[in-house]
C-alpha cells in the first residue's frame, strides 16, 4: 500500500464515522423528548455533517480521481464504508444514543486532541476545527448519563442497559490496522493503543458520577476496518443513497 | 351593588384606555393591563402559530435522511433546526400572556388548540422540501413581516427575530426549485408536480377571504392584525408569480392573468370545501402529524421526569 493509499482509507474511516453518526442524530429531529433536546441533538449533527464534508473532500483529493464528497458519500456500498460498528446502531431510544455519544465524544476528544500534531496540515487544521465541537458533545452526553443514571429508577436501568449493550463495540475505536501503523510511523496520525487509557478513566468517570456500573469487557465485536458491518448499515445507505442511486445523472 | 358598579365602571375606564393606547401605536408589554379577550386572542394565535412551527418539522424532518448531496442535508437540517427554535420563543412569547407550554401542548393533543393546515399535506418528493421552502415560508413571510407591527410587544419581538431567518429559508426553497428546473426531464417533471400540489394549499394559509374570518374585528381593533387574508394573500400571489416564471415554473391556475387596473393577479376560485375539510381534520396527514406528536411526547416522558426528579435532587442538595 502507498501512503498515498493509506491515507486516502484512513480520512476515509474518519469522514465515514462523522457521517452516519450525523445520520442517526438526524433522525432525532421531531423525535426528541423535547423541543430544547431537539435542538441539541439536530446540532450535534449539523457539526458531524460539516466534519464529514470536510474530510471526504480532503479524502476525495489525496486520491486524486475526481471523487468529491458527495461521490464519496452516495456512489459506495456497505462493504466500502470504513465506520465503527457503534455509529451505524439504530437509536433505539434516548439512553442508547447518549450512551453512544459518551463513548464516541470521550474517544474523540482523546482522538482530535493528538490529530491537531499530524504532520499533514489538513488533517490537523480539521482536527483543531473539530475539537472546538467535541468539547460541547462530550460535555452533552456526559451530562444526560448524570442526568438519567441519578434520575428515576426507571432512568437509570435504561441508560445502564444501554451502556451494557454496546459496551461490546468500544474496542473498535481503538483498533489499528496496517494503514494505522504506516501513518503512525510518518507522524500523521496517533496511535489508537495510546488513546485507551485516557477514555477509559473519562467514561468511567461520567458512570461513576452517575452511580451507574462500569461493565466489564468481554467479547468485543470487529469488522469495520475490512468494512464488514452490521445489518444495519445496508438499509441506512438505501435510504441516505436514494435520490443519487435514482436518478444517477441528475445533479441536486 | 355601589362596589360591582365601581368596579365596572372602573374596567370600562381601563379598556377605554387601552383601546385609546393601541390606537395610538403603543406596543402592549405582558406586565400592562390588557383585555381578557385580548389576551385570550393572542394565546390562540401565538400558540397556534408556535405549533405550526413545530408541527412544520414533521413533513420537512422526512427529508433528511434522504437529502440529495451532503450540502443540501446541512441546509435542510438547519433550515428545521431554525423551525424549532422559532417554536420556542413564540411558546415564551404565549408564556408571558400566563400559560404554560405544558397546557399549550395539551390543547394541541385534545384538538383544541390547532396547527397551520398546510402541514396536513404530504412531502411525496425532494422537490417538495423546495416548495414548502419557497411558497408555503414565502406565504408565511408575508404573514409574519406585518405581524412585526402587531401591538402585543413579546409577539412583534419575536417576530422581528423570525422574518430574517424566514428569508433565507425562502431562498433555499428557490433554490432548490431552480437548481431542479435547470436538471434532467426528471427532475423538471418533479418540481411541476410539486408546484401543482402545493400552489392551492399556499393560498389558503392566508385564511378564508375575511368576510368569512371569524376574529377578525378585534384583531383589527387591537392592531394585532393590520393587514386582511385578502391583501396579504395577493401580495404573496403578486411576489411569487414572476418567481415561478422566471425559472419555468407553471402556476396551476388556467385563470390566473395580470390585471392592470388594480396593478396585481386576478386568481382562480379557491377550493374553500376543501380548506374547511382540512381543517375539521379531514386532511391527508392529520391524523399522522398529531399521533406523532403524541407519541413522541409519550416516548420521551420517561427523559423529562429524570431530568425533573435529578434537578429537584440537586436542588435539594444545594439548599441542605
Amino acid at each position: 500500500m502507498t501512503q498515498q493509499e493509506a491515507l486516502f482509507k484512513y480520512i476515509l474511516r474518519l469522514g465515514d464515522n462523522a457521517l452516519i453518526h450525523s445520520h442517526r442524530l438526524s433522525e432525532w429531529c421531531s423525535n426528541a423528548p423535547f423541543l430544547e433536546e431537539d435542538l441539541a441533538l439536530t446540532n450535534l449533527a449539523l457539526d458531524m455533517i460539516g466534519r464529514a464534508q470536510a474530510l471526504l473532500q480532503y479524502a476525495g483529493s489525496v486520491e486524486g480521481k475526481g471523487r468529491t464528497e458527495d461521490t464519496l458519500a452516495y456512489r459506495r456500498s456497505e462493504r466500502q464504508y470504513y465506520n465503527n460498528l457503534l455509529v451505524e446502531l439504530p437509536n433505539t431510544d434516548f439512553a442508547y444514543t447518549i450512551a453512544r455519544l459518551l463513548f464516541v465524544s470521550a474517544f474523540e476528544k482523546e482522538y482530535y486532541a493528538a490529530l491537531q500534531n499530524s504532520a499533514d496540515s489538513t488533517l490537523a487544521a480539521i482536527a483543531a476545527k473539530t475539537l472546538k465541537e467535541i468539547k460541547y458533545h462530550f460535555a452533552h452526553a456526559h451530562d444526560w448519563v448524570v442526568r438519567l443514571g441519578m434520575g428515576t429508577e426507571e432512568s437509570k436501568q435504561r441508560v445502564q442497559n444501554a451502556v451494557n449493550d454496546w459496551w461490546m463495540y468500544t474496542s473498535e475505536l481503538f483498533e489499528m490496522d496496517e494503514t494505522d501503523e504506516q501513518l503512525v510511523k510518518d507522524g500523521i496520525v496517533p496511535d489508537l493503543k495510546a488513546l485507551y487509557p485516557a477514555w477509559l478513566q473519562a467514561v468511567t468517570d461520567t458512570l461513576k458520577a452517575a452511580s451507574l456500573d462500569v461493565p466489564v469487557s468481554g467479547y468485543m465485536q470487529t469488522g469495520s476496518r475490512k468494512g464488514i458491518h452490521t445489518e444495519h448499515l445496508g438499509h441506512l445507505l438505501s435510504e441516505m443513497q436514494y435520490l443519487q442511486r435514482a436518478y444517477p445523472d441528475a445533479e441536486w | 351593588m355601589d362596589q360591582v358598579q365601581d368596579i365596572v365602571s372602573k374596567d370600562r375606564a381601563m379598556l377605554a384606555r387601552f383601546e385609546e393606547r393601541v390606537q395610538a401605536g403603543d406596543a402592549v408589554e405582558p406586565r400592562d393591563w390588557m383585555p381578557e379577550a385580548y389576551r385570550k386572542h393572542l394565546i390562540r394565535q401565538i400558540s397556534q402559530h408556535a405549533h405550526s412551527e413545530v408541527i412544520g418539522m414533521q413533513p420537512e424532518g422526512n427529508w433528511i435522511t434522504r437529502a440529495p448531496s451532503l450540502r443540501a442535508k446541512q441546509i435542510l437540517l438547519a433550515k428545521i433546526q431554525d423551525e424549532g427554535g422559532h417554536g420556542l420563543y413564540l411558546y415564551s412569547a404565549a408564556e408571558t400572556l400566563g400559560i404554560t407550554r405544558t397546557e399549550m401542548i395539551g390543547q394541541l393533543h385534545t384538538g383544541k388548540a390547532k396547527y397551520s393546515n398546510i402541514f396536513n399535506y404530504p412531502t411525496l418528493t425532494w422537490a417538495d422540501i423546495g416548495a414548502i421552502g419557497w411558497l408555503v415560508d414565502g406565504a408565511a413571510i408575508v404573514n409574519q413581516v406585518s405581524l412585526q407591527r402587531t401591538s402585543y410587544a413579546p409577539y412583534s419581538r419575536a417576530m422581528v427575530r423570525i422574518c430574517k431567518e424566514e428569508s433565507f429559508h425562502q431562498r433555499q426553497g428557490y433554490e432548490i426549485m431552480a437548481k431542479m428546473m435547470k436538471g434532467t426531464a426528471e427532475q423538471k417533471e418533479m418540481a411541476q408536480d410539486a408546484m401543482n400540489r402545493w400552489w392551492w394549499p399556499s393560498l389558503m394559509m392566508f385564511g378564508p377571504h375575511d368576510s368569512d374570518s371569524p376574529h377578525a374585528a378585534d384583531a383589527f381593533r387591537w392592531k394585532i392584525k393590520r393587514h386582511t387574508n385578502d391583501e396579504l394573500r395577493q401580495k404573496f400571489i403578486d411576489k411569487t408569480v414572476p418567481q415561478a416564471e422566471l425559472i419555468g415554473l407553471t402556476v396551476p391556475d388556467p385563470d390566473l392573468k395580470w390585471n392592470d387596473e388594480k396593478g396585481g393577479y386576478d386568481h382562480g376560485e379557491i377550493n374553500w370545501d376543501e380548506f374547511k375539510q382540512v381543517i375539521n381534520g379531514n386532511g391527508p396527514c392529520n391524523k399522522q402529524r398529531l399521533q406523532h406528536h403524541k407519541q413522541v411526547h409519550d416516548n420521551g416522558a420517561w427523559v423529562r421526569e429524570a431530568a425533573e426528579a435529578y434537578k429537584a435532587r440537586t436542588n435539594n442538595q444545594s439548599s441542605n
